[in-house]
């Protein structure tokens, strides 16, 4: 059937949205009120906050009911987005597990597995973090040396090698890597991906310090750690695979939904009328600026609507994954940008100031094109795969 | 919600695409360059197939039909760069009649929309494809009109001046025929610059006051997101020569787009296209909707357009080296058009600074 185009979200999504921002309202901390993620205390704080979402069942509003979630679509889970960054509610413990692990193991894997692991995960009871990069395989992934060899007789494998720069390595439960696997296999074909548990013994784990001092990610390091064959996702050999499904979500749909943006745009917006105020000439130089970092936030919310509406209707996402990444990465950085301008000396303010949000945002947002795939990885990834160019 | 076309719009999107492949190559722009006209075989073609009328009433030989129906022809339009003034003609000059029309002022030309007014006259033949439209400002300061050289239809644009000394902004319609129009040379020539030399006169009124306003606004809104459409066809198709010359050039032995540098300046132009899209489609819906922001999504879209444009323009001629800057090439009939298009009906900037300011304002 023919239809034609409409912006408006229906009335049942408008109930939803109302339900979930009157939820929010009685249940959301107030804004920047837990300790940091990044220590450990903060930790189990943004945890509790997870599972208190898990036990009315705004966790993981897009999954199916038996897994936690509600089974609404992706349009509902970007009004639910909206209405979570409004209410400022706190950053997402669990996302490497929520928006990337999650729907791999929807796509790939068994039945045991999502039984297993999709509920801890949606009540946070587990965290999980991502174990890919390596001292000397980063932006390079297919050139990992962690080995997996088999461990014969115990239907498992043992895992040997060290990764890095995982973000929540320091205290998540869970563990999802790539380790090789057949050794003889040209680079991308011989690897595997492994579900971990942070607990095996041989599992050591190194706090790394970042930018900002607190322990936002770690080293890992493997030697001979069991894992059983149940936690191999997606089939031995076809890590590089299952991979891929994962850094599209990482990219793409599901890691950053425009809300976290078109949220931060329009308290930037407010910081640029208060300035406005104050600090006439400064504003003024910084009014195109914050114009074009406003319409970056816009232009990625319709993208994603634009997105959204061709994979519900059976539609895929390809390497637009990557010009999304480069997009959101340097909106991020254009908003925080513009902040840092208007905020002029008090911009190094560092601490509990009102406008410290802004620093900590700043620092952030200038990892989104380093990590999910550098944005030069993703550029080369446009411009062989959207324009055809020789890869080289 | 749903964010994408019909199949009958993408449909004859194709239809359109397919046409104007044949019918406006870039020999055909050659010769546009030589002798600029208004219309062509090319505008009968269009007019035939429902395209010039498109906007126009279905009891002035149109289709009745939206921006949304026409931004994806716009964007055709723009990918081959199409020298005729589907933009100014259909886009633009068509639903300020067919709005206006009823609205008649007292001693003007009355009833232009109506089947028997003066302005229902030129949408039919509009429709017919024997008329093509320019509009524009007159005012002391006022840039050179697109189109105006050759155009058959004018809509004029001035401010009178009311008894008690406060501006009044007018709407005319004028036969050129009754004009002299000293030509203004573009870089594109396709674009046919002129300045009327004209008066206003009661019997071209075609409405004043908050009416005219309104219409003037409406109009702008019109412009700038048709132009920021005819931007995004001409983006792509600067991208797609480049990315097209570098997998054939090769140096140091190999095509220049292996070169990340290369591939890197081409990556970063279609970023901003992927999302200079939705965009623009989005602002035509709004425009469409008459939703309370569309003003706004309008101005988004052509700030995005026109960026995404200026910077496929730069690297595409970057991209083509020497050959790029030659007349031989064909690359520059499309960077001559984007920029003036970027410019045109608002710079991105000017935009930007619109935005800002209904934000702030809480508009
Ligand atoms: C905050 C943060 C969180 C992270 N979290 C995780 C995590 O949870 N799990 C995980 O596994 N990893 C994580 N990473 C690591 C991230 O995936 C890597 O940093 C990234 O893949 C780049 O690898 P690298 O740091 O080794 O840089 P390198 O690959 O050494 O690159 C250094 C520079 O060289 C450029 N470069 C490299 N190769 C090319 C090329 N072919 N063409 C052009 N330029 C090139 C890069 O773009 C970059 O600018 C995180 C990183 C950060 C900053």
């Amino acid at each position: 059937m023919d239809t034609t185009m409409d912006l408006r979200t229906t009335p049942a999504q408008e109930a939803f949205r109302l339900e979930a921002r009157s939820w929010l309202a009685a249940h959301t901390p107030p804004p920047r009120s837990l300790p940091s993620l990044d220590t450990a205390e903060g930790f189990e704080a943004h945890r509790q906050w997870e599972q208190t979402m898990f036990d009315d069942r705004w966790s993981v509003v897009s999954w199916p009911e038996e897994f936690g979630g509600r089974g609404v679509g992706i349009l509902e889970w970007l009004i639910f987005e909206e209405e979570y960054w409004r209410a400022q509610a706190p950053l997402r413990v669990s996302q490497n597990g929520v928006f990337l692990l999650a729907p791999t193991l929807f796509e790939f894997g068994t039945e045991e597995q999502r039984a297993r692991f999709l509920p801890a995960m949606a009540s946070a009871r587990e965290i999980w973090c991502q174990g890919w990069s390596e001292p000397d395989a980063g932006s390079d992934l297919a050139g990992i040396r962690s080995r997996a060899v088999r461990s014969e007789g115990d239907d498992g494998w043992l895992l040997t090698g060290q990764k890095t720069w995982a973000s929540r390595g320091a205290f998540a439960e869970w563990c999802f890597g790539l380790f090789r696997t057949d050794p003889e296999a040209e680079r991308h074909r011989g690897l595997t991906y492994f579900l971990i548990e942070m607990s095996t013994p041989g599992v050591t784990v190194r706090p790394i310090p970042q930018i900002d001092g607190e322990t936002g990610f770690a080293e890992i390091f493997f030697e001979d750690v069991f894992v059983p064959d149940g936690q191999v996702l997606g089939g031995v050999g076809r890590g590089w695979n299952v991979a891929m499904a994962t850094a599209g979500s990482e990219r793409g749909l599901s890691l950053r939904s425009p809300a976290r943006y078109t949220e931060a745009a329009s308290r930037l917006v407010d910081l640029y009328a208060h300035s406005l105020q104050t600090e006439p000439a400064r504003a003024a130089r910084s009014a195109d600026a914050v114009a074009q970092a406003w319409m970056d936030a816009e232009a990625y919310r319709l993208n994603t609507l634009w997105t959204a509406t061709r994979v519900l209707s059976g539609g895929s996402v390809g390497p637009e994954a990557s010009a999304n990444k480069i997009h959101w990465s340097e909106t991020d950085l254009a908003i925080h940008r513009a902040a840092l301008a208007l905020l002029g000396p008090e911009a190094e303010f560092h601490g509990d100031g009102v406008d410290a949000p802004w620093l900590d945002g700043y620092l952030f947002a200038l990892a989104g094109p380093i990590y999910a795939g550098t944005n030069e990885i993703q550029r080369n990834v446009v411009a062989e795969r959207m324009l055809g160019l020789p890869r080289g | 919600m749903r964010f994408a076309f019909s199949d009958q719009q993408t449909e004859f999107r194709d239809a359109v695409r397919q046409v104007l492949a044949k019918e406006c190559t870039t020999d055909h722009l050659r010769a546009a360059y030589e002798e600029p006209a208004a219309r062509s075989p090319r505008w009968t073609t269009l007019a035939e197939m429902g395209v010039v009328g498109l906007t126009a009433p279905e009891d002035h030989g149109g289709l009745g039909l939206g921006m949304l129906d026409l931004v994806l022809l716009l964007e055709e339009a723009g990918r081959v760069a199409l020298p005729e003034p589907l933009l100014e003609t259909t886009a633009v000059v068509v639903p300020l009649l067919s709005e206006l029309g009823g609205s008649g002022d007292p001693g003007g030309v009355g009833d232009p929309g109506g089947s028997g007014g003066v302005g229902g006259a030129w949408l039919d033949g509009i429709a017919a494809g024997d008329v093509a439209a320019a509009v524009g400002t007159i005012s002391t300061d006022s840039p050179p009109i697109a189109g105006a050289d050759g155009a058959d239809l004018l809509v004029l644009f001035t401010t009178a001046e009311a008894g008690d000394g406060e501006a009044v902004p007018e709407v005319h319609l004028v036969d050129s025929a009754s004009v002299t129009i000293r030509t203004v040379a573009s870089l594109d020539p396709t674009r046919r610059l002129g300045i009327p030399h004209w008066t206003p006169k009661d019997d071209t009124r075609l409405a004043s006051g908050a009416t005219a306003r309104e219409a003037i606004r409406r109009t702008a809104d019109r412009a700038a997101l048709s132009t920021g459409a005819e931007l995004l066809g001409l983006t792509e198709s600067m991208i797609t020569m480049a990315a097209e010359y570098a997998k054939e050039r090769n140096q140091f032995g190999k095509p220049i787009g292996g070169f990340q540098a290369v591939k890197h300046l081409l990556a970063g132009a279609q970023v901003k296209l992927e999302f200079a899209r939705p965009v623009v489609y989005a602002a035509a819906w709004a425009l469409d909707e008459g939703e309370p922001h569309a003003s706004r999504s309008v101005s988004t879209a052509k700030a995005y357009a026109s960026d995404a444009a200026t910077e496929a323009a730069r690297v595409a001629l970057q991209v083509h080296g020497a050959i790029g800057y030659t007349w031989e090439c064909d690359l520059h009939l499309f960077l001559k058009r984007a920029w003036a298009l970027a410019e045109a009906w608002g710079s991105a900037s000017e935009h930007r600074q619109r935005v800002l300011d209904g934000l702030v304002a809480g508009a």
